[in-house]
């Protein structure tokens, strides 16, 4: 029996719609508000808009040395004179480099694995950038290799693997604290969370 | 549908975009999935090895459900994140259990043995010993046993020193000294909870336990051995533990 539901839209519109509520953030309410905003504003926005997805599409790839997404290879963040090439921040992903960026923390190179080890999801060393990390840890000059990696059971399972495998290189492996977050008060935290906050804590 | 247990998490992955599946481990209901509303709030709370107080709910028993309430009851996990050697124990015992034992079926052994474990991993000088008694578990839980009460050619009890890689019956030392190159090593500490552990055992008692768990289980299924394990028993022989 056929369905007694008609399309909505013409077929370019359902299908507009249909790739929009896939991006992360919309679902298919907010993908039709955001489709009905693009053909209301079609010089202003939906065109321009095609044109930058297009150009991104086209150009943007991964870095051959760091694995940060970029137009050019060796990316931006490899090539900034500005940058200290004696540190490497090591991530699980593009979105951790951001995070860090955006705190203004840090002015060192950075190492994006591409995730982290997970035995119960069959994701192994092979699948990881490691490779090219020892190969950048070992280069002349590299003084230390930060493991800003999750405070999780996969991503502490990779800064323990990555302890042991750049241990032999000379050079200093450190780690991310864990504790008491900024603005946190210590009667919401969670017990694992105070349990390695008290673990590391340091002189006063 | 709905129950309320005591569980271990066997882990959690991103469904959609704020909210995770969790795998868990129930006392009295065996392996359950089910959502986890809170997302990221909820990740703390769902990583691999915390014990929790949770609740499952479903319209329909065969739905995936979810968890509500979900209450951490231990910490395991944050416990164990600074401790490289435990951590190994820990991802190895659960993929294990996420391989063997099947959905929706309670064995409440195999929990008590998990919680034990778990509890146990801190203590470098005892889990190695407790994992392999653990995998002898698990297979006799999920009905690969081995026979290791007496002798399977005398009917001896005592002196069991070798197992049979066909049977996974026990031999004593003396029956089995002729066949020697065929059988497994059978530690005594698996048998006599008295026995002192020595240097070796443990590596006999994972590789017996392993020699089981790859025939009858993984081979079964046409899967390898959990790298969790490999990675583990590589850590117990760097650390000097087996």
């Amino acid at each position: 029996m056929p369905s007694s539901k008609s399309p909505l839209a013409a077929p370019e519109i359902e299908a507009l719609i249909s790739l929009l509520g896939k991006v992360p953030g919309l679902g298919p309410r907010s993908a039709r508000r955001a489709a009905l905003q693009l053909l209301k504003k079609k010089d202003a926005l939906m065109l321009p808009l095609a044109a930058a997805l297009q150009d991104a599409a086209h150009k943007i790839k991964a870095c051959a040395n760091c694995g940060m997404l970029d137009a050019n290879d060796p990316c931006t963040l490899c090539t900034a004179p500005a940058r200290d090439d004696a540190l490497i921040c090591v991530v699980a992903d593009v979105g951790d480099v951001w995070a860090l960026e955006r705190a203004a923390a840090y002015s060192g190179r950075y190492h994006v694995l591409g995730g982290v080890l997970a035995a119960l999801d069959g994701v192994r060393p092979e699948d990881l950038r490691i490779a090219k990390l020892i190969e950048r840890a070992s280069q002349p000059g590299v003084r230390e290799i930060i493991l800003a990696l999750s405070a999780t059971v996969d991503g502490q399972t990779t800064a323990h693997y990555l302890t042991e495998r750049l241990s032999t290189l000379g050079v200093a492996v450190t780690r991310l604290a864990h504790g008491v977050p900024v603005g946190g008060e210590l009667e919401l935290l969670d017990d694992g969370t105070l349990f390695t906050a008290l673990a590391s804590r340091r002189p006063s | 549908m709905e129950w309320v247990d005591d569980a271990i998490v066997l882990g959690c992955r991103p469904f959609g975009e704020g909210k995770l599946v969790a795998d868990l481990f129930a006392r009295s209901h065996g392996r359950y999935g089910g959502v986890v509303h809170g997302g990221r709030r909820a990740q703390p709370i769902v990583q691999a090895g915390n014990l929790v107080r949770a609740g499952w709910k479903a319209r329909l028993s065969e739905q995936l459900g979810f968890f509500s309430p979900l209450e951490l009851s231990e910490p395991y996990a944050g416990r164990l994140l600074d401790n490289a050697l435990a951590l190994s124990g820990l991802a190895s015992a659960i993929s294990l259990v996420r391989a063997g034992a099947p959905e929706r079926h309670a064995y409440p052994t195999l929990y008590d043995a998990l919680l034990v474990l778990i509890e146990s991993l801190p203590t470098a000088d005892i889990w190695p010993a407790l994992y392999a008694r653990f995998e002898l578990g698990l297979l006799s839980e999920i009905g690969y046993g081995l026979d290791l009460t007496r002798c399977a050619i005398t009917g001896e009890t005592d002196h069991l020193a070798w197992v049979s890689p066909r049977t996974g019956r026990a031999a004593t030392a003396e029956a089995g000294a002729p066949f020697a190159d065929k059988l497994i090593r059978l530690p005594p500490f698996l048998c006599d909870a008295e026995a002192p552990i020595e240097s070796g055992d443990v590596a006999d008692a994972l590789a017996l336990a392993g020699y089981f768990l790859e025939r009858r289980l993984f081979d079964q299924r046409g899967e390898g051995m959990p790298e969790a394990r490999r990675r583990m028993i590589e850590r117990l022989g760097f650390a000097g533990r087996l």
